[in-house]
């Protein structure tokens, strides 16, 4: 071990993976037995950049997700069970039913949610961090998920350049997971540095394994505090998703020979053998924490599916604030 | 009272509302020291500083963007768009984000924005500069949409914007800019969802909004040498629509006439010709309901041809007379 992490630090990022995993694991049995309304979009294999980035930040930092946003939503600390509440779309969803896995958001421990449209989120970004920057709260950031598809977006350049020429404390996170929906990012970018495309608007970027929760809780540490110090920065967190892009998902597109190879650079299994190469867990104890996350999720399933629906009386009450 | 410009109105409302509330702050396109492309914000910079009076980028979507999460981030921006017809640039932002956010996490967030845009024909500055786009904004729930015609509601109307915990869709009347009216120096708001009867009539109701009101207001006059007593609503805003002014009218004066200078097919007088005929008042028509709009084309650059395009006075008080 070349390095001294905290061992509860060790435990939380454990333990956040395992939920996320188990989480959505869940969730797409729930829908393969048909119980899940409409569709959801899972980031299996994605854990450690939502994991890695979110514990690196302070619990005051806004943090808007992606559609494939379980994982971070649960390492912001959502309560999974009103987020499967919501999956389910019952009354005590974190957004009363209303949303929707695509729309998973708790405004109240600033996280501001996944997104449906693509490219908006880093826009919206740009003005919580510039909401921080005229309050002058010194020990706030704002951060953004996006994908390797939406980088293409053209709000995510203006985005950039508004962060850029405005000096604002924001962090850009790309999760690049190597798939578009089904389009391989070779196939959509003539250069697929994505780090790269922080240069033009004089910006400090990283481009850095994904699948490697530490490497990812490391840089962001230090990108936190080049944001707070010196403005914004891209980071491009590299990994892949091995579950499909939605229930549309025929694995089309790529073969079992990838996807294989890449379970194997699984980011549940990285820190599974730091943490005991390192000693600082056993066997015993890792399963027994994942166990606990299992507990959990059972435990969101079952209050889920008892909750109620929500009803058509009080419909119009978020129309308008 | 002061008389003052429909312009100095809508800079009054906001001025004040910054001195008011340090959580206002207004950005946009040039509106720095080139005071925006129609001289709104002037002296703004001087006053507020470049921290609340912000000039942005070239990008709609950025600022636009920026503006619905600082909202969410409990501050009060007000955004300016030069041509409402940049709101296509931007659509996305005020209706998938802005318009919906409130209601997709479960009224756990508001988005207390505005977005100020100068609308309409009448510069010459042709088809992608001249466009009247509120029937788009009023079709999207979570949104309110405000159209004002004269310097006193343009003021009341905005501070009311400023205060709502609502994204509003400002759609200021570029012709309008430099006509005068009567405000008070004291501070007033003017509410949403309430129509303004600006002429009282018993003959033919004349429901119509922004720039169209003196219009209208103009026609009826000249009706008035012919015997014809025309009632003018301005709606001020058209979500929410004040359908209960509408239909009392209506039930009163038998006619109906809705002007607005957007295009005439699927414009907003087809939602109240609706509103009209799903009410009481349907039975009390004594002659179909009337729209008048601008015709079904881009507005053309030609100083004639653009005037031909839109709704003119005698075309109002034709429209009028046709129906009674």
């Amino acid at each position: 071990m070349n390095k001294q992490y905290p061992k509860d630090l060790l435990a939380d990022m454990w333990f956040k993976m395992n939920l996320a995993r188990e989480f959505e694991n869940r969730v797409q049995w729930l829908f393969s037995m048909g119980l899940v309304h409409g569709t959801t979009h899972l980031g299996v294999g994605e854990e450690a950049t939502a994991v890695g980035s979110i514990l690196a930040l302070k619990p005051q930092d806004y943090v808007f997700g992606t559609h494939r946003g379980h994982s971070q939503a649960i390492a912001k600390g959502i309560d999974i069970d009103h987020m499967m509440a919501e999956i389910l779309a019952k009354a005590t969803g974190v957004c009363k039913g209303k949303g929707g896995s695509m729309h998973i958001a708790d405004p109240d421990i600033h996280y501001f949610g996944a997104d449906g449209v693509l490219g908006t989120s880093p826009v919206m970004c740009c003005g919580t961090a510039l909401s921080i920057k005229k309050r002058k709260e010194n020990d706030r950031i704002s951060v953004v998920f996006f994908g390797d598809g939406s980088s293409n977006e053209g709000a995510v350049f203006e985005a950039l350049n508004l962060a850029a020429v405005w000096e604002l404390p924001i962090l850009f996170i790309c999760v690049n997971n190597t798939y578009g929906m089904s389009s391989h990012i070779t196939k959509v970018m003539k250069d697929t540095d994505i780090s790269k495309r922080a240069i033009p608007f004089g910006m400090p970027s990283k481009s850095i394994d994904g699948n490697n929760v530490l490497e990812v809780y490391d840089t962001i540490v230090k990108a936190r505090k080049h944001v707070l110090e010196h403005g914004p920065m891209l980071i491009v967190e590299n990994t892949y998703r091995i579950s499909g892009h939605s229930k549309s998902d025929g694995n089309l597109y790529r073969s079992k020979e990838e996807i294989n190879a890449w379970k194997e650079k699984c980011p549940i299994k990285f820190i599974k053998n730091y943490l005991i190469e390192n000693g600082v867990f056993n066997d015993k104890q890792l399963k027994a924490a994942a166990q606990d996350a299992n507990i959990q999720v059972d435990h969101a399933q079952e209050y889920a599916k008892n909750s109620p629906e929500p009803i058509m009386e009080n419909i119009y009450d978020d129309v308008y604030a | 009272m002061s008389e003052i410009t429909y312009s100095q109105a809508i800079n009054d409302a906001i001025s004040e509302e910054m001195r008011r509330d340090e959580d206002v702050f207004m950005m946009g396109e040039d509106i720095g020291l080139y005071c925006g492309a129609f001289g709104v914000s002037k002296g703004m910079l001087q006053e507020f500083g470049e921290e609340r009076i912000m000039d942005t980028p070239i990008a709609e979507q950025g600022f636009v963007g920026a503006a619905v999460g600082a909202a969410m981030a409990g501050m009060r921006p007000i955004v300016e768009l030069m041509f409402s017809d940049f709101m296509c640039v931007c659509f996305d932002e005020l209706v998938n984000e802005a318009a919906k956010l409130r209601f997709m996490f479960g009224g756990k967030v508001k988005v207390p924005m505005v977005m100020r845009t100068a609308s309409g024909a009448g510069t010459g500055a042709a088809a992608q500069h001249s466009q009247s786009l509120e029937v788009c904004l009023a079709h999207f729930p979570g949104l309110k949409v405000v159209v004002p015609s004269t310097p006193y509601d343009a003021k009341g109307l905005l501070k009311t914007a400023i205060r709502d915990d609502n994204p509003v869709m400002f759609l200021e009347q570029k012709t309008l800019y430099r006509t005068k009216g009567e405000v008070p120096q004291e501070d007033y708001t003017i509410p949403f969802g309430v129509a303004d009867i600006k002429r009282s009539g018993k003959d033919c109701t004349i429901i119509t909004y922004g720039r169209m009101v003196q219009m209208s207001l103009e026609a009826a006059k000249r009706m008035q040498e012919k015997g014809i007593d025309a009632e003018v609503i301005d709606l001020r805003t058209l979500l929410p629509l004040d359908t209960e002014t509408i239909i009392k009218s209506v039930i009163k004066t038998k006619h109906v006439l809705i002007v607005h200078e957007a295009v005439q097919f699927a414009g907003f007088g087809g939602e109240i010709c609706g509103q009209i005929a799903d009410s009481e008042a349907f039975y009390y028509l004594d002659a179909p309901i009337r729209r008048l709009g601008a015709r079904n084309i881009p507005i053309p650059f030609n100083p004639k041809l653009e005037a031909e395009t839109l709704p003119t006075v005698d075309k109002i008080c034709a429209s009028v007379e046709g129906l009674l």
